[in-house]
């Protein structure tokens, strides 16, 4: 039962007030992209055990997406930040570095991401 | 015999007798007794039979760890199947019944098992009755399930109510033994808010029973100075009979409170079930004394030394005349000594140490207390209960030095801590080997959602057994005595609910089943209503002997939520019957009501299908509703029709991105259909879209689609296009919504006075505000049944008087209302699609000759690129006709149309199928719409249809429009 | 192998049983293979055994990270069932249902294979047509199904509330030779014909990496060092993720925690398996007397075997309002599992990148009943390298194409 931060209305929302989105960060590929691009955006997935970044919308709350960074293996939430960014906060990024050295993944769909 | 002691008794008031029953014999108790303590002090040592071999069961512990005393309590729509005992408080009128015999608890025929157990070891039944191959659904399994179970079913709904609750703290502690409710106090020192639960109805835990000294003051007066300064803080919530059932993650703590379990009927709720969210949760649950394992160990009589103490001390019973004590630690002999202080006959302790040389021991000895010292019981004798115990030494295999008689063995393996709490959101366990006994590891605990520690643990949870901070040490004892032979061993109960032997687990790992987890799951071992709090650890035990393992290597079964058995209808709470979901009520539902509308669910809504009159079956009444809607007028609730409104600067772009065709042009005043797709491609939501002005669109949804789509067009702007000046409002609730259609439709709106309705002024696919009847309308000019057709929304709060109006000014124009069966009827009359019924989630709009509805002239709209993929875009693809039948009759609903040959499955190949299928009352005969492969350019061939007899319906292609091809009747 | 049967059983009685052989070998590995199954749960194993048993291919290592059958075959809740309304989907169901019931004969070990009847409820009008539709499809699929009336609901099982005030049942999809089994023993009877044809199950031996050389697998390094071999079959339900990356390719599948709960047990009362799928639950009550229950999956990716406890909730509601007389029973033990979701929520069995690689994976919430099928489906694909029948069209290069083997179509869920 997790319970996430909203970084808009800053309620700490049990998870039965939130809505799951899954991966973050995805590029949106529409018409005149590669059928390996589409397929891509559509369906790879980086489903990773450990530093996941996902979707959330505090669906029975204030209704906005966010954005979250957390461990698929142990619950642990790194942090929340707004969806309106193309890439995780850096304060987010050192706190994962520091909880989780051997974290290389990185936060981009192509696996990238962790300067 | 086992009977009431004439003084004593800390937590049974004498003065007040309580009458119940047992297997219909009345009994007599006190207030304050458990269940299991009073049926001790009637005697009643023998209270059911065991699972497999349907043995004999006596009372063995006295508190949540029970495996045995499982009663039927109360009956009809109060029956509590496999209730246990010893956590039952006593109250008046108490009806509880044994389990698991039949005829009766002394005479039971599947005790035949017991004698055959040698036939029966662990997993026998994988190994056998697999001859003949119907043998095992017809005459095996039936036999072996109802030998199996326990208590009886239920066959009535529950008779109570359940409620749930939320808290909120900053420290939960569990158990208010003395370790917990330092740490509380400790807690609510540093100003945090605490809640303290504790499972029975009393605080104090083990240490009263054991009337030990605390901070250097008697433990009664230590309690009650606690208790009152814990019950003045603000700052400290209390509840007892509340078990912390799991700890989940991000702490989340799930605690059942059992309100009204012991005065049931009072009118609270049975249960209150707490959703705690905690900072940190202070386990202090105690530990659970483990049984020896020696032959005769399940006998009714041997019970845990900690157990039976307690019903001398705590309720003033005594289980037996003559108990025999035998232990490996130093804590029975504080069940020896308190025996003899109430007077009763302790012929020996045997200790399979070599040497008892504590304070505990010496003090028994001083008390008279004959010590036998490393040696054990070889064999208790009884049947039904206990009548004398076989000694032998510890180190041997068992040949007998001695019998002595006597009506009880008290039992003590050692004690586990309860690590449950710990566990159950990854807490690490070590193995002390001086207790021998798994413990917490802190340097590995549960994890909060920040990463931190979640669970700490206190007291003899943490493996601290000796509240005076020594260290306590218990040589490990598995089997009793240490080279018993296998005619021993296969006497030996590990579970003796699950009737598991150390014979049996020795078995599972001579067959391989090695790890833990296999040889749980091939004995049974732990898997019973206690959950192998008495076992797990004995069988870990036995297992890592038997692997020349050791127990640390072998390892624990994963701990479960929850700790002890939790009511479901706790769970399920408040929610049953009309209100198990929030019930969505449009402003015209009480009227529908008393019109005797049939309604059906349509999401948490309640639509009415039909207005079935007297004497009417429901097709008649759609029968009628759509004839008189073709012939007069009709007025359908619309209600639930989604609403959304998109306003913005960017408001047209955004919409043209959402809908497959262009809404950024159409002009103000006007409406026009639109379609939805996901990003697959596959057509998701249809409806009208009105532009209202320069920046504003209201976009009409589904009646199941309303909040999907809201969710979808914020997901875009929120997550993809956040730069983009758009705002949106599901404005579904705050808008009735009446469908007024029919050839009379416009006559019964002019009747009712107000804003011009006329063709001219509101020409088809148009909207207008204006008033009605006095009402504030906005009508708009749109049709979904071929008809003259307005649909007006008032403000919700006028929906009823409103909806009233109409039907009573349509009385003049013989209006009636119609429900979504007539409209399904309307709608597939003309050809119209249905999302959900020519839809599924894999058609595209190409699929349904929707093109007319696809701009071709965008570079983008959501789902135009998975459109292009070549599954979708290939010429094969099933698409939309109409079908009529051959004779008039109506096709099959779900029907496929039949092609010729099988695939390589030997499935048989199809080529199409019905998506809607009706008796049209309009046309006289059966009508259809479907998929079928090239079907728009196979019209007039006739397809066959299958039904699940196998046989077929002959079909001929068509168009889809069956009705008023040129939709005049509409455009009046 | 010694023959397992009722003679046998007496024959050690008289010995007290001190003469049963292991069910399986615990072998170190050998250097090379000529075929290694990762994963050694239901699906994994069966994919051995009919590698074996179908194809003569017995040189064959089966790796686990844990211990076999410890996945979700030992966590699901067992039922058994064919009456999918998608053509392949319905193929490999039904032949592994059919495999299932001559199982325990085939095996010589008793995995108490119940056809004791599957009903799926339809409780709203749209449910109504969804299970019409698949009765359809079955009837043409050659699968044994019928819609059944209200009344009929109630006979099959009288426990369960037809007139409830907000979803009264308005019919039922029935699979009566849908059933259940005991999960454990089918993992445990492929144990013990896999190691009785020569084949290596090594246990506590967990996959590190792929090797491979010019686009071909030519073994894995694990915690016991490195294995040859000449095919590589990727069976590890939940971790497919993991291992596919160590093979260089993605997959389209989250992870997510699936529940399910057991209560009490009690005295039969409910002898046919029940699905309702507008409220969302279903029921079934095992050998022991356990109301076994499932219910929905978490949302989110999920790699701890914890779910969230609200699911619990829910299913628990919908099945009080169900079957009104288990409210007085109590939930003895509640655990999750990780399942695979694919984007259409259908299994994948395929080829891979890698030419001599092929993964099976993708079962989401529905995968125990179709372990024999899935077996025999993937053992021919890496016996001859190219799918049969069964698993063509659920190849991992239909997302690609947009050629969905959509379930969700039909009003039911995939359980």
């Amino acid at each position: 039962m997790l319970t996430l931060e909203c970084p808009y209305c800053g309620v700490k929302a049990d998870e039965t007030e939130l809505a799951p989105g899954y991966e973050a960060h995805l590029k949106r590929f529409g018409p005149g992209s590669s059928p390996e691009e589409f397929e891509a955006y559509m369906f790879a997935r980086k489903n990773p055990k450990g530093v996941h970044f996902e979707r959330w919308r505090h669906a029975y709350g204030c209704g906005k997406w966010f954005l979250a960074a957390r461990c698929t293996a142990t619950l642990e939430v790194f942090g929340t930040y707004p969806a309106q960014v193309s890439e995780p906060p850096a304060d987010i990024i050192k706190k994962i570095q520091a909880r989780r050295p051997e974290w290389k993944s990185g936060w981009q769909p192509d696996g990238k991401g962790t300067k | 015999m086992s009977t009431r002691l004439a003084k004593g008794g800390r937590l049974i008031n004498r003065t007040a007798p309580v009458e119940f029953s047992f297997n219909g014999k009345k009994m007599k108790g006190f207030q304050g007794d458990s269940l299991a303590a009073a049926l001790l002090a009637n005697d009643q040592v023998m209270v059911g039979r065991s699972f497999k071999y349907h043995r004999p069961r006596g009372i063995v512990a006295a508190g949540p760890e029970e495996p045995n005393a499982l009663v039927n309590l109360g009956t009809g729509a109060r029956l509590e199947p496999n209730q246990r005992t010893t956590t039952t408080e006593l109250f008046s009128g108490l009806e509880a019944t044994s389990q698991n015999h039949w005829p009766s608890l002394s005479f039971d025929v599947g005790v035949i098992n017991n004698y055959a157990s040698r036939f029966m070891p662990a997993g026998f039944y994988y190994k056998t009755f697999m001859h003949p191959r119907p043998f095992w659904k017809h005459v095996f399994e039936p036999v072996i399930r109802r030998a199996a179970g326990l208590g009886k079913a239920p066959t009535q709904g529950d008779a109570d109510r359940y409620e749930q609750a939320y808290a909120f703290c900053d420290v939960l502690v569990v158990g208010a033994g003395i370790a917990g409710l330092k740490a509380a106090k400790s807690a609510a020192d540093a100003g945090q808010r605490v809640i303290l639960v504790e499972q029975t109805p009393v605080l104090g835990g083990r240490a009263p029973v054991d009337d030990t000294e605390v901070d250097g003051k008697p433990v009664e007066a230590w309690l009650s100075a606690m208790e009152a300064d814990l019950a003045a803080r603000d700052n400290v919530t209390i509840r007892v009979r509340t078990v912390a059932a799991g700890v989940y993650d991000h702490g989340y703590v799930l605690a059942d409170e059992r309100v009204a379990d012991h005065t049931p009927g009072d009118g609270r709720p049975k249960h209150r079930l707490w959703r705690i969210r905690t900072a940190k949760v202070i386990n202090a649950a105690g530990a659970i004394e483990r049984p020896l394992s020696f032959a005769g160990n399940d006998i009714p009589g041997v019970m845990l030394a900690g157990a039976l103490r307690d019903y001398v001390v705590n309720y003033g019973v005594s289980p037996g005349d003559r108990t025999v004590v035998v232990t490996n630690n130093d804590s029975a002999y504080q069940t020896a000594l308190a025996l003899k202080a109430a007077g009763l006959d302790v012929p020996a302790v045997l200790d399979a140490r070599a040497s008892a040389t504590g304070a505990l021991p010496e003090a028994a000895r001083k008390a008279g207390i004959r010590v036998i010292t490393g040696h054990g019981i070889a064999k208790v004798k009884g049947g039904k209960r206990v009548t004398g115990v076989s000694v032998c030494a510890q180190a041997g295999e068992g040949s007998v030095t001695e019998e002595i008689g006597c009506d009880a063995v008290a039992m003590s393996g050692g004690w586990s801590p309860v690590v449950h709490l710990w566990s159950h959101c990854g807490g690490k366990l070590n193995w002390d080997d001086t207790i021998s006994a798994f413990v917490p590891d802190p340097t590995r605990p549960p994890l909060n959602h920040d990463g931190s520690a979640m669970v700490e643990v206190v007291g003899a949870a943490s493996g601290d057994l000796d509240l005076s901070g020594k260290p306590s040490t218990i040589p490990p004892v598995w089997v009793m005595p240490q080279g018993a032979p296998i005619k021993l061993r296969s006497k030996m109960w590990l579970d003796y609910q699950n009737d598991v032997k150390v014979s049996d687990v020795q078995l599972a790992a001579r067959e391989g089943y090695m790890s833990v987890e296999h040889t749980k799951r091939y004995t049974t071992l732990g898997m019973a209503t206690d959950q192998g709090k008495l076992s797990n650890i004995n069988g870990l035990a036995i297992l890592a002997d038997s692997l020349g393992s050791e127990i640390p290597q072998v390892g624990t079964t994963t701990f479960r939520p929850p700790y002890t058995p939790v009511t479901i209808g706790a769970l399920a709470g408040e929610s049953r019957g009309d209100i198990f979901q929030p019930l969505r009520r449009t402003p015209m539902h009480e009227a529908h009501e008393k019109a005797g509308a049939y309604f059906e669910p349509v999401g948490l809504w309640r639509r009415p299908y039909c207005f079935p009159r007297a004497g009417e079956t429901h097709e008649q009444a759609v029968h009628r509703e759509v004839n008189n809607t073709r012939n007069n007028v009709g007025l359908l609730d619309a209600s639930t029709l989604g609403k959304i409104i998109v306003k913005g600067p960017d408001a047209g772009k955004f919409l043209d991105m959402l809908y497959t065709g262009v809404m950024s042009t159409l002009p103000v005043g006007k409406c026009r259909y639109g379609l939805m797709c996901n990003e697959q491609g596959f057509l998701s939501d249809d409806g009208v879209v009105a532009r209202i002005d320069e920046d504003t669109w209201l976009c009409h949804t589904t009646s199941g689609g309303a909040d999907r789509i809201h969710g979808w067009m914020e997901d875009w702007l929120q997550c993809e296009w956040w730069d983009w000046k758009v705002f949106t409002a599901n404005v579904t609730e705050q808008y009735a919504q009446v469908a007024v259609v029919g050839p009379n439709a416009r006559k019964l709106l002019e009747s009712l006075g107000g804003m011009d309705v006329s063709k001219e002024a509101l020409p088809f696919m148009q909207w207008a505000d204006g008033t009605l009847a006095g009402f504030p309308v906005r009508v708009y000019r749109i049709s979904f049944s071929g008809e003259l057709s307005y649909e007006i929304a008032v403000p919700a709060s006028h929906g009823a008087a409103f909806w009233e109006a109409c039907t009573k000014a349509g009385k003049a124009f013989d209006a009636m209302p119609y429900g979504t069966e007539g409209l399904h009827v309307l709608r597939a009359e003309k050809g119209f699609i249905m999302i959900g019924d020519e839809t599924d989630g894999t058609v595209i709009p190409q699929d349904l000759g929707l093109d007319w509805a696809i701009s071709k002239k965008k570079a983008d709209y959501l789902g135009k690129r998975g459109q292009d993929r070549s599954y979708l875009a290939s010429p094969d693809r099933w698409k939309l006709v109409g079908f009529e039948t051959l004779d008039g009759s109506v096709i099959p609903d779900g029907s496929y149309i039949i092609a010729s040959g099988t695939n390589a499955n030997g499935q048989r190949n199809t080529q199409g199928r019905v998506t809607s299928t009706y008796y049209s009352p309009t046309l006289k005969r059966g009508i259809a719409m479907g998929l079928l492969k090239h079907g728009p350019t196979r019209m007039g061939e006739v397809v066959e249809f299958n039904t699940v007899k196998g046989g077929t319906v002959k079909a001929k292609v068509r168009d889809t429009v069956f009705f008023d091809k040129d939709g005049e009747k509409q455009n009046v | 192998m010694k023959r397992y049967s009722v003679f046998a059983i007496a024959r050690e009685a008289l010995r007290y049983h001190s003469g049963w052989e292991k069910a399986w070998r615990s072998p170190e590995p050998k250097a090379q293979y000529d075929a290694i199954v990762v994963g050694a749960g239901g699906h994994g194993l069966a994919t051995a055994y009919y590698l074996g048993k179908n194809h003569g291919i017995t040189n064959v290592a089966i790796i686990e990270k844990g211990w076999l059958g410890g996945g979700n075959t030992g966590r699901n809740t067992t039922i058994i069932r064919s009456n999918y309304l998608q053509d392949s989907s319905a193929a490999i169901y039904e032949k592994a249902r059919s495999l299932y019931e001559t199982m325990s004969q085939d095996l010589n070990y008793n995995v108490m294979f119940s056809p004791r009847g599957v009903m799926m409820l339809a409780q709203t009008h749209h449910e109504v047509r969804g299970y019409l539709r698949t009765a359809h499809a079955n009837a043409l699929q050659g699968i044994a199904t019928e819609f059944i009336t209200p009344q009929r609901v109630k006979e099959l099982c009288p426990i369960l509330n037809i007139d409830g005030p907000r979803y009264p049942v308005l019919g039922a999809l029935w699979q009566p030779r849908g059933g259940t089994g005991r999960h454990d023993a089918v993992a445990w009877g492929y144990a013990r014909a896999c190691s009785a044809m020569g084949m290596d199950i090594i246990q506590n031996c967990e996959v590190k990496g792929v090797r491979s050389e010019n686009g071909q697998v030519t073994g894995v390094d694990t915690t016991k060092g490195f294995i040859g071999t000449k095919k590589l079959g990727m069976v590890v339900a939940g971790h497919s993720g993991q291992l596919a990356e160590m093979a260089g390719f993605r997959l389209p599948i989250e992870a997510v925690a699936l529940q399910a709960l057991v209560s009490e047990p009690i005295k039969p009362c409910m002898d046919v398996v029940v699905m309702a799928n507008t409220v969302h639950g279903y029921m079934s009550q095992s050998d022991k007397g356990e109301m076994v229950i499932g219910g929905g999956t978490d949302g989110f990716n999920n790699y701890t075997q914890r779910g969230s406890f609200h699911h619990i909730e829910e299913t628990l509601r919908a099945l009080v309002e169900t079957f009104p007389i288990i409210s007085r029973l109590k939930m003895l033990r509640q655990w999750g599992g990780i399942v695979d979701m694919t984007g259409d929520r259908s299994p994948i069995i395929s080829k891979t990148p890698l030419g001599n690689c092929f993964i099976n994976c993708g079962w989401g919430t529905g995968g125990f009943k179709a372990i024999p099928g899935s077996g025999w489906a993937m053992a021919e694909l890496m016996a001859k390298g190219e799918p049969g029948p069964l698993a063509e069209a659920f190849n991992m290069w239909r997302f690609k194409e947009g050629q969905f083997i959509d379930e969700s179509v039909a009003a039911g869920v995939a359980h």
